[in-house]
């Protein structure tokens, strides 16, 4: 069964076409990557996905269940989970804070047992504090948990961006460029860390990137987007040998 | 060590409970005159109405200019209660059950500002709370039942100060354990970020409403307790003029702090107070008193707007469990007990 | 029949005055995105100025002819609020130009509770409702049953033709040009050669000067009090968000829809009201239509 199905999606920022009849089918496990170059509408599938936009035209469902007209935080409960091109941590939060806050729909407690500290709230919280404090050891965070997040230097924020998202259980993860800004010491070792947490994770994983060598090196299956059009598909090195491809990319073909 | 757990446990409550005997003792005994005991009730609704206004334009990072207008509601509510509806020998023990009831009554006009605050912020939510201020002041004014534009009157003197004590210690433990809560975090990213909280699932709307309806509560609890020391309001009493006190203290105090909102009060009840006697003993029109709230909200803005605390808390605010300590040991243990593995790094 | 046309044209003199302050939110708003809470107490600012003046004027010169004195105590007025207006803009609000924006609401709000509260303490001024001398004389006439006073038609004749200027000002002149580049975009407008804090401060000048048109109009027709700030100017902000907050026709439009509502709320209902019934508006206009009547999203500013 597919994960996420994506059908003839179109969206429209008033008479410009951002995406137009894009389709995608994910299986579970896989990591696709979606490539093109700048304004091309990558961010935007990402934001019709999780509600942010709502598209103008076609469908999305997560494990069949449809996710138009959802609200972003109800579709990210579904265990959908996203990192931002343009890293956005809580920056005067606390470093645990910023992880914690991602539980938030999986946190069980109502408002009054906040209010008067019953029984479940100690637990849930003992619970959450734990998850939380583990994940972020899993990324080398733990000892920094108390900083606000904008003290951390940009690797580790775009580590806790990715920490955060954990947060959230997800089954589907879309990253928004992880590797932006990035030395090719840290893509190799951030190439890694993505392999790494689909593993132990078991993950799905959408992902958008500039970076070719990130792309060519861990994506199974790369679809490859021009002003919002779908203009080829295909395994990495299929791509590769597509002339709309290059075409496409004419300027950044040492890359390739 | 074993020193210092005692008193992280039992030293708060230890001070409260002191605290309390000295409220009900100090008025008794008269080693408090009259006058002082005034500005330690009212230092205490202004804590109140400063924890309630912070949560919104402090930790949510919203702006509401119409708090006034919580505050009268819960005067206007908790006053028609012990006047008209409670039978007179038992308005004493019934007070609490009236000043609930305008916090209640409070809470569910905060549920109406909640909703305009989905879709506007900033600026245009202010201008909402402004209007939402002037219209409870216009209908109040407009309801001839109540005294109209003359006012409503016939209270009982019920606020005393170990009243406004036990309320004060009340409404500053609840709103530390709203802060520090999910819920409590749900609102600080939102003032962060609030497209990114709703992407890390943090039901947006469900907070906002939660947060306006509880600082409403809170700023009806504080008309209630208002109206009974006064014994006396009208709509007068709660205009733009009243919001913007609020707004003095949160800003003094510090914004999302709420040992900032108990010394912003403190220390802006105290001034305003002091002046009092410094502008009569200078023989000078007690109305230069007006100046120096919005000059003082000014001269912040300019010069400190993080306040006083700035962000940061009083540890005895702080829970035991969110203290550094804590959080270092629960560290140790995720540390022992993980179970996965380290990224590669 | 002759009782409407009455209220109608108090109506547009009202709104007339609603409209000259509106323009002053709007324009700072245009350009700032900032709501200047402080405009409606500078409005009253400028009432005391033409008081002062007029007085003065009039105690020396008390044979100086109508027009000289009018003209005389107008352009004073405005000329001291736009100083004011200026000083207020260099000294509380251009320092938390990159501060977060609502830094410099709160200031404002500060700032006009300030000028408000020391009008009322400031002797010389105080709490009491005070009368503008008679800058003309007021003479009636009678149409039917429909009365107009000389005062009236002087206060809906200069108020039109003061926002005719602004609004040729705004779309024809290089100075209404830069403004409306800042409203666009303020971090390229410097770019383009655009003195941006020159611009900025003359939108604050010019748009208390337009109030003081406002505040010696309406010093003719009624009272003045250091209060009126908060009566008067709420209501004129009102018009602004009514009208499209940020649009300069809108502002106008929304004017003298206030005016309507001031005029015709004691029609329908006790005059006590009128507040009701205004805020009310605002409040319904704000959850349905957030741009206000004329207000498009971004375009059409200043």
């Amino acid at each position: 069964m597919t994960l996420l199905q994506i059908r003839s999606l179109t969206h429209w920022f008033g008479g410009l076409r951002a995406v137009h009849d894009f389709n995608l089918d994910l299986l579970p496990g896989e990591l696709v990557a979606i490539i093109g170059p700048n304004g091309a509408g990558k961010t935007t599938i990402f934001n019709l996905i999780t509600g942010v936009y709502v598209p103008s035209q076609g469908e999305i469902r997560f494990e069949g269940q449809s996710l138009i007209g959802l609200q972003p935080h109800e579709i990210i409960s579904l265990g959908i989970a996203r990192t931002f091109q343009n890293i956005r941590l809580f920056k005067e939060l606390s470093v645990l804070d910023n992880v914690r806050i991602a539980h938030y729909a999986r946190t069980h407690y109502s408002i009054w047992e906040a209010l008067l500290r019953l029984p479940r709230f100690g637990q849930e919280e003992q619970r959450v504090r734990y998850e939380a404090l583990e994940l972020l050891d899993i990324f080398g965070l733990a000892d920094l948990a108390e900083v606000p997040a904008k003290s951390l230097p940009y690797g580790q924020q775009r580590r806790l961006e990715m920490a955060r998202a954990l947060a959230i259980a997800p089954k589907l993860l879309l990253l928004d460029e992880p590797a932006a800004g990035m030395n090719p010491a840290e893509i190799d070792q951030l190439m890694d860390t993505i392999r790494w947490i689909r593993a132990e994770f078991r993950l799905t994983i959408l992902l958008i990137e500039h970076q070719m060598r990130v792309v060519m090196n861990i994506a199974e299956r790369i679809k490859v987007l021009d002003f919002g059009q779908t203009i080829a598909e295909g395994t990495p090195q299929e791509v590769q040998r597509n002339p709309r491809v290059i075409e496409a990319y004419l300027g950044e073909e040492t890359i390739l | 060590m074993m020193k210092k757990t005692f008193w992280d446990r039992w030293g708060t409550p230890l001070i409260l409970l002191i605290g309390f005997a000295l409220s009900m003792a100090l008025p008794a005994s008269g080693l408090i005159n009259p006058y002082i005991e005034l500005v330690l009730k009212y230092i205490g609704i202004n804590i109140i109405l400063t924890i309630s206004l912070n949560l919104v334009n402090g930790y949510m990072g919203e702006f509401s200019v119409g708090h006034a207008g919580f505050m009268a509601i819960g005067a206007y509510v908790s006053s028609i209660l012990t006047v008209w509806v409670f039978p007179a020998a038992w308005e004493g023990v019934l007070f609490p059950l009236a000043l609930l009831a305008g916090g209640i009554a409070a809470g569910l006009a905060g549920l109406g500002i909640a909703f305009p605050s989905f879709k506007t912020r900033g600026d245009y939510l202010a201008i909402v709370t402004l209007a939402f201020n002037m219209i409870i002041k216009s209908v109040l004014e407009n309801l001839e039942v109540l005294g109209g534009p003359r006012g409503f009157m016939g209270m009982s003197k019920l606020t005393t100060l170990w009243w406004v004590y036990l309320v004060v210690v009340l409404v500053v433990y609840l709103a530390r354990n709203f802060v520090y809560s999910s819920f409590g975090r749900g609102v600080l990213s939102i003032r962060e970020d609030e497209t990114a909280a709703s992407l890390v699932s943090v039901n947006t709307r469900q907070v906002k409403v939660l947060t306006f309806v509880f600082s409403a509560f809170l700023a009806g609890l504080a008309g209630g307790l208002f109206a009974h020391e006064l014994q006396f309001i009208n709509p007068r009493s709660f205009t733009i003029l009243k919001s913007t006190d609020m707004l003095v203290m949160v800003y003094l105090g510090g914004i999302g702090s709420l040992g900032g909102s108990i010394l912003g009060a403190t220390v802006f009840t105290v001034v305003m107070e002091g002046l009092r006697s410094v502008l009569q003993l200078l023989n000078i029109s007690q109305e230069w008193r007006l100046v120096v709230a919005p000059l003082m909200l000014i001269l912040l803005m300019l010069f400190r707007p993080q306040g006083i605390m700035g962000l940061r808390e009083f540890r005895f605010l702080i829970p035991l469990q969110e203290r550094s300590e804590a959080i270092q040991k629960a560290r140790e243990t995720a540390r022992t007990q993980r179970r996965i593995g380290e990224v590669r790094s | 029949m002759e009782f409407y046309i009455q209220q109608v044209l108090n109506a547009l003199q009202v709104g007339s005055v609603y409209a000259l302050i509106a323009l002053g939110y709007t324009m700072v708003y245009g350009i700032l995105t900032m709501i200047n809470f402080a405009h409606g107490d500078i409005f009253m600012v400028s009432t005391y100025l033409a008081f002062f003046f007029s007085t003065f004027f009039l105690a020396v010169f008390s044979n100086a002819s109508p027009l000289l004195v009018f003209v005389s105590t107008l352009l004073v007025a405005m000329f001291g609020t736009a100083l004011l207006a200026v000083l207020i803009e260099r000294v509380a609000y251009k320092p938390l130009r990159t501060a977060p924006r609502i830094s410099a609401v709160i200031t404002a709000l500060g700032v006009g509770l300030f000028l408000e509260n020391f009008m009322v303490a400031f002797k010389p001024v105080g709490p009491a409702p005070r009368f503008l001398p008679p800058l003309i004389p007021q003479i009636n006439y009678t149409f039917g049953g429909v009365t107009v006073s000389s005062i009236q038609i002087v206060i809906i004749v200069v108020s039109a033709l003061v926002m005719f200027l602004l609004d040729t000002i705004v779309r024809r002149t290089m100075v209404g040009m830069a403004m409306r580049a800042i409203s666009w975009d303020k971090f390229t407008a410097p770019l383009m050669g655009i003195p941006v804090d020159r611009v900025i401060s003359l939108t604050f000048a010019l748009g208390a000067s337009i109030a003081a048109v406002g505040g010696t109009l309406y010093g003719m027709a009624y009272t003045i009090d250091p209060y009126m700030g908060i009566r008067i100017g709420w209501w004129a902000f009102i018009s602004a968000v009514v009208g499209g907050i940020g649009n300069i026709r809108g502002a106008m439009l929304g004017g003298f829809i206030l005016g309507f509502v001031e005029i015709f709320t004691p029609v329908f209902l006790p005059s006590t009201y009128r507040d009701f019934v205004a805020f009310s508006l605002l409040l319904l206009l704000l959850i349905f239509r957030p741009t206000g009547i004329l207000g498009r999203p971004v375009a059409q500013k200043v």
